[in-house]
């Protein structure tokens, strides 16, 4: 056993730091927050990446990956985060595109992968439903085979960057009847500007626009946008599911997230004395510092597990559950740390191209809407809940 | 990087596993917790036989060449069987005491009594106003020709009825707290002066009130340079942290797989308790816990030999995680065993005892979040 990284794992992390330093955006630079950044920003990274051939480091090389070790992986998420740069979307990348390539025909592989791993055509997710919730197999949006077509009715909610989307994976209920709310659903490609898609942003508590409703009335699909075969959609979706929640942890971005906490707390004071160097603030910090080190190690093991050739399995639940609490803990501390300034709401004077600059230190612009907007990482996905559920079943046997 | 274990350590735990299963039974425990002795000088024996009571030693010293993911594999197998017997105290503290800081002579006196079984020691740092703080010291060794003459008052020294001799910190200069001043001995239990008071610990050990009254020892009872030990005892302790670490995973895992067990098995209103969700919910946060808490000792294990900084630190988070990951699994285990869980018949509440005073050895929770935090 030993935690060190191999000279060829080093020398791998000196190449990656070298290329982000050369390539990575520079008008991008340490933003992280979304709430006004525009698709171009959220692409920028993607397409150079995509034109290195790293856009989509985990697919298999058949299909344009790296062959990237889980270490290697790990690494580049590391590297990525020491800029806090903006990663690729994960629908495209993390979510469909491995659905695609595992279950999709040969002509939807040629048709569709091309354009995500070159950050060219900007997926979105259809999964969630009004009074759905974490329970999934409860969607009503129904698919009726029309000949060629499937016609799709319903409605999608928290599809999120829905706005900018190109094309969407909807799970849809194509047998009414099966005898299982899991069974009878399938997983269908929808492009965004078919006629019937209507796609309306909701605000959200942090003031921005990341997540949409979409309605969905008679759109006229082709049937060879079905993936797989039809009513065994649920199969596709746990299996996206499981991919979605490997890297869910963000360790890399919370390691960053506490070294910049510190930096906060190093220039605000208590008593004239800095506050990090209150105990009682101070303590937390390192409390939160504990956790993020049992976190990472826990996702090192399970990287080691899947290096040995085990998928992600079911502790990745470990993973989501830790690593949200852990992401919103920091959010949490971040914004007691700046302290009165956290109040100013940032969208009331800074509208985009204002010079005006806001209120208050740099640092404390975004720390309450970033609180607001994490809040979101323990219920999607599966909410944390769930995945105790996950766990009971599946690991402890219960 | 690389979590996986070596050839030899899946023998030495398979070894130990089985050692455990056949002849460390609950019954078997119990009637030896229980016995005058308190503890079973022939699985001693076993161990040295099996040789894992020379396992951290170099070859050259008449050991194994083992390393600290030797011990933790060793101590997370005790920890599943609750063993009593001092592996801490003689082989992971007199032992690394010897190994980093003893001479050539030191080293052939004791090692390969330690090795061999014949030799049991026992490691007398706390004090009763000293609380985890090493430097802390009121008991003295007061140079005298070419020895020493101690005085003091050692507390909880576990192991100490066992022991044949103690490894003692002990003020050779400064006042109190000084970082500096602070000296290691190793002394023969039977040395006049030296006086214990035996009892037996909440979680079945068997320990000493140690009081030392001008007790005479020779100058080569010195372990390193005089004064300057408190360096070598953080790093000893942290070694022993780590094993103790290691030994309460162990025991995290028995007694949250009996608590599934028991869940499944009991019933009330009809259905297994494990049917309901604010159980399954509670059982997971308990598996949770288990993991980060043996993904903290992999850290602090691994960590042992790196910079003294990285190394306090990693051992401080081990400290801080397992020991809140103890006592959420000990508490809960409980919990949901129920009236069950509090009767000294069933085998949880020995789990429970035992992971709450691992909290308090080698420093609590508080204690190394201290540390922690001071060493950011």
């Amino acid at each position: 056993m030993n935690l060190e990284f191999t000279p060829e794992e080093q020398a791998f992390r000196e190449e990656v730091r070298a290329f982000i330093a050369e390539k990575y955006p520079k008008h991008l630079g340490d933003t992280g927050m979304r709430e006004d950044l525009s698709r171009e920003d959220f692409v920028a990274w993607h397409k150079i990446l995509g034109e290195k051939g790293w856009s989509v480091p985990a697919w298999p090389t058949e299909y344009g990956g790296t062959g990237w070790t889980p270490t290697q992986r790990y690494i580049w998420s590391e590297e990525n985060a020491r800029v806090n740069a903006l990663m690729p979307l994960p629908f495209g990348v993390s979510m469909v595109g491995p659905v695609i390539y595992t279950f999709g025909s040969e002509e939807q592989k040629a048709q569709h992968l091309p354009g995500i791993r070159s950050g060219e055509v900007w997926w979105c997710q259809g999964y969630s439903e009004p009074g759905a919730g974490s329970d999934l197999a409860s969607l009503k949006t129904t698919a009726v085979r029309d000949g060629d077509h499937y016609v799709i009715n319903g409605q999608k909610t928290w599809t999120t960057l829905a706005q900018y989307a190109d094309w969407g994976f909807f799970l849809c209920r194509t047998d009414p009847d099966a005898a299982k709310p899991q069974e009878g659903i399938s997983f269908i490609l929808v492009d965004m500007k078919t006629p019937g898609v209507e796609v309306k942003p909701i605000k959200l508590l942090d003031g921005g626009y990341e997540v949409n409703e979409t309605w969905l009335t008679d759109v006229r699909v082709p049937v060879e946008n079905l993936v797989g075969q039809e009513n065994k959609g649920w199969t596709y979706a746990k299996f996206l599911l499981a991919h979605e929640r490997s890297g869910i942890a963000g360790v890399a971005r919370s390691k960053r997230g506490v070294e910049k906490l510190r930096e906060i707390a190093a220039n605000e004071s208590l008593d004239g004395e800095p506050l990090i160097d209150d105990f009682d603030f101070a303590r937390k910090v390192s409390q939160l510092e504990i956790d993020l080190a049992a976190l990472e190690i826990t996702e090192l093991r399970t990287l080691a597990g899947e290096q040995a050739g085990k998928g992600p399995g079911p502790e990745s639940s470990i993973l989501k559950i830790k690593g949200t609490e852990i992401q919103q803990r920091l959010t949490e501390l971040t914004m007691e740390a700046v302290g009165t300034y956290s109040a100013p709401y940032y969208g009331s004077i800074q509208d985009p191209g204002s010079n005006e600059h806001p209120i208050g230190p740099d640092y404390a612009h975004h720390a309450a809407a970033t609180y607001f907007n994490m809040r979101k990482t323990s219920i999607y996905g599966g909410s944390n809940e769930i995945q105790r559920n996950i766990i009971t079943k599946m690991i402890l046997g219960l | 990087m690389d979590f996986n274990f070596t050839e030899e350590q899946e023998m030495v735990r398979d070894g130990l596993s089985r050692l455990v299963r056949e002849q460390y039974d609950w019954e078997t425990r119990r009637a030896a917790i229980e016995s005058d002795a308190g503890w079973r000088p022939e699985i001693w024996s076993q161990l040295a036989e099996l040789g894992i009571l020379g396992m951290p030693f170099s070859e050259e010293d008449g050991g194994f060449g083992g390393g600290a993911v030797d011990a933790m594999v060793v101590m997370e197998e005790f920890g599943k069987g609750l063993v009593v017997e001092p592996f801490v105290p003689t082989v992971v503290c007199a032992g690394g005491f010897l190994k980093h800081a003893g001479t050539a002579a030191q080293k052939e006196e004791h090692i390969g009594g330690i090795v061999d079984g014949s030799r049991v020691f026992a490691f007398a740092y706390a004090e009763p106003r000293g609380r985890y703080d090493y430097a802390d010291l009121e008991t003295t060794a007061k140079k005298d020709g070419d020895g020493y003459v101690l005085n003091g008052h050692k507390a909880v020294v576990i192991g100490a009825p066992w022991a044949s001799h103690l490894v003692v910190t002990a003020r050779t200069g400064g006042s109190r707290r000084d970082r500096e001043g602070v000296s290691v001995f190793v002394v023969d239990k039977a040395t006049a002066g030296v006086v214990t008071r035996d009892y037996v610990t909440v979680d079945g050990r068997r320990a000493s009130e140690v009081y030392f009254e001008n007790a005479s020892i020779p100058g080569d009872a010195l372990i390193g340079e005089e004064g300057g030990a408190l360096p070598l005892i953080e790093q000893v302790t942290d070694e022993a942290i780590a094993a103790q670490c290691a030994e309460a995973c162990g025991a995290m895992k028995v007694a949250h797989a009996m608590t599934l067990e028991y869940a499944k098995q009991r019933k009330q209103f009809g259905v297994p308790i494990a049917s309901f969700q604010v159980l399954q919910h509670r059982m997971v946060d308990m598996y949770t816990a288990y993991e980060t808490a043996l993904s903290l000792t992999y850290l602090a294990t691994l960590r042992l030999g790196a910079s003294e900084k990285e190394r306090k630190r990693a051992a401080s988070a081990a400290k801080v995680g397992v020991g809140q990951s103890a006592r959420l699994i000990g508490q809960e285990a409980i919990q949901i065993h129920g009236g069950n869980g509090v009767t000294d018949e069933y085998a949880i509440g020995h789990y429970f005892k035992r992971l709450t005073i691992f909290e308090s050895e080698f420093g609590d929770v508080d204690h190394h979040l201290k540390r922690h935090v001071k060493l950011a």
